[in-house]
């Protein structure tokens, strides 16, 4: 289907958006067409069923429409049907790479909501897990950057080798790699052995020399340095307003990191930085990946070396008939991909009244179109990638 | 100099590729199903049902209380609960299903059913080869296919099912004394009233009594 250029021009102009300089700004008097292509919902790039809608003059993006919702499976209402603990095996399946946080946020919202408190250790283990998730999602999200970029197969199988060490410790752990439904409400579900324990010891131990092995084969690979520098920038004022949160924010140079703002958990006992770019564009944005990755072994390495002993699990708290007094909660938590909230209304009953998820990716992704124009198709891949979204949270 | 970068990443690429000819470490694909991953112990994948001693109806752990049903959060499971008793694992009488279905096309093994059982009867198996042509009556197990030995959960789940094993025998060791107590009470008292041989004996807990002499077996 063709379009008017001035159609869309028009759209364009009155919309008031200030490209930055070097963008092409289409003139709606120049006349000719514009190409309207739907990329997606099943394009291999698109990780997972998304599509985009984008209409391009010549190679440039025009307009970027994303259209989602493909994999919406009624999460929310799911879990006003369901008891509390019900809900929590669900949150697994929203952002499918990094179960563990979900549990977290979740367990953190309904903790706040009856005013539970949790044991030491199992913060411990909540704070060990937690940040092997965002490890592995880091890592991943960066090979699949690189794969979107063309590199197929290397950078992501070796993603892939490092990533399966920590499955199997979620395994070892949890009894599943991925769904692991492993934190309850005032601790975790199982104890961790020493045995675990050094299991973890030693895979982070491992850990700085694959991230030197990374940064060697890609940080300074020119190809990719002129695939991603100065490309999809995201001006800092934009992400705040539209809020942007995770990587993705940090990269624009905004100082927001919610393990040091909120501190939940016990991330104020460690010492850790928070990585920031400087433009705000794809190369940035992965760059901030790989040092996260840096920060998270050194969380870990310190978090690893004194664990202490006791229950995991308040042995207070109710697994069954929980029924919460009326009240609301909004737990939050920093996730691999941003802000991770959940909002919980309790009526005293044994189910939600209202749930409600902030996902990360859904908000992050509503800058996609304001990053994307005037760039070309093959750059909407990466700078869609460079976001670092998973559809099944997306669309809940 | 142009390239350089490109060059550095070739290095560490051959030397992944060398490096996968001397170390172990280098080379993580498994050749499945010609090998096959060492088995992780916590690793979850369906429900089953546990039962203790050679026979499976006799040893059926599971009393049709239906919290599992309740609990469950995609509802896959069904429950009829038996109109008869059967004496439990201490030789009280109790409901029994009839019938026991889990529909494992919904499942998502999610543990919660295992973590709810008051009565330890429901566990996660670790078999996953349980593809079949036929998705309705293929994926529905019943209670048949559901019911498996106490030594096959100790196969798969050791220290777990060590840790169950011996909470079922405390807590049988004190059903077991509570019961020679009142049994001794009752004798007592029925010797008190040895005069008058009435209706004292039958109501003493009769159940109970062949298992008294061994207060602490049970753990297989
Ligand atoms: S498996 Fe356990 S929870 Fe389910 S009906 Fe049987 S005894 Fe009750
Ligand atoms: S594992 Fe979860 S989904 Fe499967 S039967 Fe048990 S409670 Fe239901």
């Amino acid at each position: 289907m063709t379009l008017s250029a001035a159609e869309f021009g028009a759209r364009q102009h009155a919309g008031g958006k200030a490209l930055p300089e070097g963008r092409m700004v289409i003139d709606p008097e120049s006349g000719g067409d514009l190409l309207e292509v739907s990329m997606g919902p099943h394009h291999p790039s698109t990780h997972g069923v998304f599509r985009m809608d984008v209409a391009l003059d010549g190679e440039r993006i025009v307009r970027l429409k994303p259209v989602f919702g493909y994999l919406h499976r009624n999460h929310e209402k799911l879990g006003e049907e369901h008891s509390y603990l019900a809900s929590m095996p669900y949150t697994d399946r929203l952002d499918y790479i990094c179960s563990l946080t979900n549990n977290w946020a979740y367990a953190l919202a309904v903790e706040k909501l009856v005013g539970q408190e949790v044991p030491e250790r199992a913060e411990y283990l909540r704070l060990i897990v937690g940040e092997l998730t965002r490890m592995q999602n880091h890592i991943l999200s960066v090979g699949f950057l690189i794969q979107d970029m063309g590199a197929s197969g290397t950078p992501l199988m070796y993603g892939f080798r490092e990533r399966e060490k920590i499955l199997d410790l979620f395994e070892a752990l949890t009894g599943s790699r991925m769904m692991c439904n492993y934190m309850r409400f005032g601790g975790c579900r199982v104890d961790a052995t020493p045995e675990w324990l050094d299991g973890v010891r030693k895979v982070v131990a491992g850990m700085p020399a694959f991230a030197d092995e990374f940064e060697r084969l890609l940080c300074t690979n020119e190809i990719l340095m002129a695939r991603t520098q100065g490309v999809g920038v995201l001006r800092p004022e934009l992400a705040v307003s539209a809020g942007v949160t995770g990587p993705a924010l940090r990269a624009s140079g905004v100082n927001y990191d919610i393990r040091k703002v909120d501190r939940y958990g016990i991330y104020d006992r460690f010492d850790f930085k928070v990585p920031l770019g400087e433009h705000g564009d794809v190369y940035d944005r992965f760059m901030i990946r790989l040092l996260e990755l840096r920060q998270s072994i050194r969380i870990l390495e310190q978090a690893l070396k004194d664990v202490p002993g006791g229950p995991v699990m308040d042995p207070k708290a109710k697994i069954r008939n929980f029924r919460p007094k009326p009240g609301e909660a909004y737990g939050r938590i920093e996730a691999p991909k941003g802000e991770l909230g959940f909002y919980l209304i309790s009526d005293g009953t044994g189910n939600p009244y209202r749930y409600r998820v902030r996902p990360p990716s859904f908000v992050n992704l509503t800058v996609l179109e304001d990053m994307c124009l005037g760039y070309s198709v093959a750059d909407v891949v990466l700078i869609l990638g460079s976001i670092d979204i998973v559809l099944g949270e997306v669309d809940r | 100099m142009l390239g350089e970068g490109i060059l550095k990443g070739l290095a560490e690429t051959a030397k992944n590729f060398a490096g996968s000819y001397v170390s172990k470490e280098r080379l993580t694909t498994v050749q499945y199903p010609e090998e096959r991953a060492e088995h992780i112990e916590a690793s979850r994948v369906f429900p089953f049902l546990v039962y203790d001693g050679p026979d499976a109806f006799a040893g059926m752990r599971c009393v049709s209380c239906q919290i599992c049903e309740k609990e469950c959060p995609p509802k896959c499971i069904y429950i009829e609960k038996s109109k008869d008793k059967k004496p439990d694992y201490v030789g009280k009488p109790q409901n029994y299903p009839v019938r026991f279905d889990i529909d494992i096309s919904v499942c998502m093994s999610c543990q919660i059913c295992v973590e709810v059982c008051p009565f330890d009867a429901i566990k996660m198996d670790s078999v996953f080869e349980m593809a079949t042509d036929n998705r309705f009556g293929g994926l529905l197990l019943d209670r048949e296919k559901l019911l498996k030995s106490n030594e096959y959960y100790h196969s798969i789940h050791p220290t777990e099912a060590t840790e169950v094993d011996g909470r079922l025998a405390e807590e049988k060791a004190k059903v077991e004394a509570k019961a020679k107590a009142a049994a001794e009470a009752a004798a007592a008292k029925a010797a008190a009233e040895a005069a008058a041989p009435k209706t004292a004996a039958p109501a003493a807990a009769p159940a109970a009594k062949p298992d008294a002499p061994k207060p602490t077996g049970g753990a297989e």
